[in-house]
C-alpha cells in the first residue's frame, strides 16, 4: 500500500477521492444556502442551519470534511511540485492545446483557498466561536441562532463582500468544470463515451454551482 | 500564389548533453511550399555544410509518419502547426513567406538532450521493457479465429496500437507526463485475451518505471490527445488508471 500512495496514479487517486467528497459537500452546502432566497423571513434557512448544526450525522461529517480539505490541498501541493520537476527547462515558445482551467487548477485552488479562509471567518467562525454575539430566534418553540440575519446582514450592508462572493463562485465553477470529469477519469470511470458525458455533466454541475452560489449575494444586493 | 518562400529560423543549438544550449538564427530562401519540413531542414544543413559550419542534428528516419523518430517542437507545438501528423508529414505550405519559425527539442527531464534537437527517448524503451509485452511460447502459427475477440475490443486495441512512441504527448504535456504513451501500450494488450494474463503485473510495472524515470503525473489537461499524431484518446488513460488501481487494490 505504501508504494501505491507514493506512485503518480496513487497520488492522483487521493486527489480524486477527496475532490469527489468535497463535491458532494458542495451540493449539500448549496442546497441549504438556497433556502436563503426562498424565504425572506429567514425561518426556512434558520431551520436548515439549525438542523446542520445539531444533527449527529453532520457532527461526524464535520471533522471528516476538514480532513477532506486538508488532504486535497496538501496532496495538490505535492503533486504540483513533482510535476514541475518533470520539466526543468521550459519552452521558448509554447502554444496551449488544453483549456486554461485545466492547466491552472493549482492557481484556481489557491485563490479558492483564500476565499475559503475569508468565508470561514465571515460565517463559520462566528457561528462556532462567537455565537454569544448572534441574535436568537424562536421557531416553533425551539430557540436557535439567527444565522439568517448574519448572512443576510453581511450581503445587505457590503457590496464588496457581495462581489467577493460572486468572484469566489466563479473561481469554484472554473475549478469544478475541470475537476468533476477529471476525478472520474482518474479513478478509471471513463471510456470514449463516458468521457464526453462526464465532461458535459461536469460543465452543468459547475454552472449550477456557480450560478447557485452567486445568486445569493446578488439577490440580497438587488432586492434590499 | 507564391511557389517559394523565404524564412527565418530560430533553432536550439546544443553541442552535447552537458553543454549549455542557445538559440541561433538562420535564413533560408526559395523554399518550395511543396517541400516537407524535414526537406527544408536538409536544405539548411546543406547550406551550413557548404559554409563549413556544423549542420543541425535532428532525428528522422522513415519520413512517412510511421516510425515515430522525428520530433521537433515547432512554433510552440510538437510536430508543428498541423493536426494528426508527424514532423516529416508537415508541409512548408503551412508557413507564410517571411515568417520566423522557432524550432526546439522536446523538453522533459526524462528526455535529456543529446545534441541540438535530438533528445534521448530511451525512457520509452525502458517502460516497454518493464511490461509492454506478452509472454508466449513460440511455435506454429495459431488458427486465425481460435480466440474470438469482439469487434469493438479489436478496434480499440488497434487504435491504441497505432501509437508510434514519438513522445509528442510528453512534449505537449505541461507536466511532461508519459501517461498517454503508457496508457496506449497498456490498452493495446489489456483489451485482448492474450494480454489479460499479465494485465495486473503489466500496469503496475510500467507505471512504476514511468515514475522512476522522472515523467510527471497526469492532470487530465488533454493536451497530449490534441498533439498526438495518431490521435490516441485520453480514454486510454482512464483504462490505465483502472488497470493500475485494480492491480494495486487486489494485492
Amino acid at each position: 500500500m505504501s508504494n501505491f500512495l507514493t506512485s503518480s496514479i496513487g497520488k492522483k487517486f487521493i486527489m480524486s477521492i477527496s475532490g469527489l467528497f468535497l463535491m458532494m459537500f458542495i451540493v449539500v452546502h448549496l442546497g441549504i444556502n438556497l433556502l436563503l432566497i426562498f424565504d425572506d423571513s429567514g425561518e426556512l434557512f434558520n431551520l436548515g442551519a439549525n438542523f446542520m448544526a445539531t444533527n449527529p450525522a453532520i457532527r461526524i461529517m464535520e471533522p471528516l470534511l476538514a480532513l477532506g480539505f486538508i488532504v486535497h490541498i496538501l496532496w495538490s501541493l505535492i503533486v504540483s511540485f513533482q510535476n514541475m520537476k518533470a520539466r526543468p527547462t521550459g519552452y521558448n515558445q509554447s502554444k496551449n492545446s488544453s483549456n486554461w482551467a485545466s492547466r491552472n487548477m493549482l492557481v484556481l485552488g489557491c485563490l479558492i483557498f483564500v476565499f475559503l479562509v475569508m468565508h470561514i471567518y465571515n460565517f463559520f467562525y462566528i457561528i462556532k466561536f462567537e455565537y454569544q454575539n448572534l441574535l436568537e430566534v424562536d421557531i416553533d418553540g425551539e430557540i436557535m441562532h439567527d444565522s439568517y440575519s448574519l448572512v443576510a446582514g453581511l450581503f445587505k450592508t457590503s457590496v464588496t463582500y457581495c462581489i467577493l462572493y460572486v468572484v469566489g463562485a466563479i473561481l469554484l465553477g472554473l475549478h469544478l468544470g475541470h475537476g468533476f470529469w477529471s476525478s472520474f477519469q482518474t479513478i478509471g470511470f471513463a471510456n470514449k463515451l463516458w468521457l464526453k458525458r462526464l465532461q458535459v455533466i461536469g460543465q452543468i454541475y459547475a454552472i449550477v454551482v456557480t450560478v447557485g452560489f452567486a445568486i445569493i449575494p446578488l439577490y440580497f444586493l438587488i432586492k434590499f | 500564389m507564391d511557389k517559394t518562400i523565404n524564412l527565418t529560423l530560430k533553432i536550439w543549438r546544443q553541442n552535447g548533453p552537458k553543454e549549455k544550449g542557445r538559440f541561433e538564427t538562420y535564413q533560408v530562401s526559395d523554399i518550395s511550399t511543396d517541400s516537407s519540413f524535414l526537406e527544408m531542414m536538409d536544405i539548411l544543413n546543406e547550406q551550413l555544410v557548404n559554409e563549413n559550419k556544423e549542420p543541425i542534428a535532428f532525428d528522422h528516419d522513415c519520413r512517412e509518419g510511421i516510425c515515430g523518430m522525428c520530433s521537433l517542437f515547432i512554433n510552440g507545438r510538437p510536430h508543428g502547426p498541423d493536426e494528426e501528423i508527424t514532423t516529416c508529414q508537415l508541409h512548408m505550405r503551412k508557413f507564410k513567406d517571411g515568417e520566423t519559425i522557432t524550432i526546439e527539442p522536446w523538453r522533459a527531464a526524462a528526455f535529456p538532450i543529446i545534441k541540438d534537437l535530438i533528445v534521448d527517448r530511451q525512457a520509452f524503451d525502458k517502460i516497454i521493457a518493464s511490461g509492454g509485452y506478452v509472454s508466449v511460447n513460440t511455435g506454429g502459427v495459431p488458427d486465425a479465429n481460435a480466440i474470438p475477440i469482439a469487434k469493438p475490443a479489436a478496434d480499440e486495441a488497434m487504435d491504441a496500437a497505432s501509437c508510434i512512441g514519438c513522445g509528442a504527448c510528453v512534449a505537449a504535456c505541461k507536466n511532461s507526463s508519459a501517461m498517454l504513451f503508457v496508457s496506449a501500450k497498456v490498452s493495446q494488450l489489456a483489451l485482448l485475451p492474450q494480454g489479460k494474463v499479465e494485465a495486473k503485473r503489466r500496469a503496475k510495472a510500467m507505471v512504476a518505471t514511468m515514475d522512476e524515470l522522472g515523467f510527471g503525473g497526469c492532470t487530465n489537461t488533454g493536451a497530449c490527445e490534441v498533439e498526438c499524431p495518431k490521435s490516441i484518446s485520453i480514454a486510454h488513460i482512464s483504462r490505465l488508471n483502472r488497470e493500475f488501481l485494480r492491480s494495486r487494490l487486489s494485492e
